[in-house]
């Protein structure tokens, strides 16, 4: 099943929505909590890092029986140095984003501690792709 | 840690605790989720980045932060986190508490220092996370 969630970039006050309501999505599911925590801490510092960086974006997820599948596509800058993006404390966030307690360089560290596995592409001037996959245990 | 050994530190040994004797401790107003004051804590961990929150791994967690907005609600929600306690006199708003009510959180307001109240936790015994 596919379901799929618009992010707006900068709004602060809805950042969240989407891997709330993805959580919800996992527990109706039975999925083992443990992955669910996996998943949604993931797709939440995706979803933050939208709001962070881009203009607007996109989060498709989609789940079967062996595994989660998460897509988020933004409209932004995008990153011209993947690999110094990836690195932990490395950040170019905005005074605002810190306020929310963000922006320390975690994001994309976080993310790809919890996902199986993470695959990202950027275009400057256009956008980013990240994508996350969890396997489901059989 | 080996400082977290030595028991001349504190009074107590590391203890379980319940959200009503954090509230005690610390002369905190719990402002969200009363019906869940007698749920047990294991153990507390004092933080205003929210990643640093999203690392953890632990469960009946208390979290302790400077920080008041729908981000530590979210970000409580997202960890497992369903205790907070915000401190240096910061207040819940109408929207972090309807999130936090939604997840069955306990939110706590308490008038003290980050340092003042995690320090008083730590000499009752809560114990750190790492």
């Amino acid at each position: 099943m596919e379901f799929n969630y618009e992010v707006e970039g900068g709004n602060f006050a809805k950042a969240g929505n989407a891997a709330s309501s993805v959580k919800k999505v996992l527990k109706q599911l039975n999925v083992d909590p443990k992955v669910i925590k996996r998943v949604v801490v993931a797709l939440y510092e995706g979803e933050v890092n939208v709001v962070a960086h881009a203009y607007k974006g996109n989060i498709m997820v989609d789940i079967d029986t062996e595994r989660i599948f998460i897509k988020i596509s933004d409209e932004g800058p995008g990153i011209p140095d993947i690999d110094l993006a990836m690195t932990v404390g490395y950040s170019t966030a905005s005074a605002m984003v810190r306020e929310m307690g963000f922006g320390a360089g975690m994001g994309l560290p976080n993310m790809k501690r919890n996902a199986d596995s993470l695959n990202l592409t950027s275009k400057v001037g256009k956008g980013t792709v990240v994508e996350l996959t969890t396997n489901l245990p059989k | 840690m080996e400082v977290f050994k030595n028991q001349n530190l504190r009074k107590n040994k590391w203890s379980r605790m319940k959200v009503k004797e954090i509230a005690e401790i610390i002369d905190a107003k719990v402002v969200c989720g009363e019906e869940f004051i007698n749920r047990e804590i294991c153990c507390g961990f004092a933080s205003d980045l929210m990643s640093d929150v999203l690392t953890l791994d632990s469960e009946q967690l208390a979290l302790i932060t400077g920080l008041a907005n729908m981000q530590v609600v979210r970000t409580a929600e997202m960890a497992d986190v369903n205790c907070i306690v915000f401190v240096r006199d910061k207040s819940v708003s109408p929207e972090m508490m309807e999130v936090a009510e939604d997840n069955e959180m306990v939110l706590l307001e308490c008038k003290y220092s980050m340092f003042n109240a995690i320090g008083r936790l730590f000499q009752a015994g809560l114990q750190p996370v790492y």
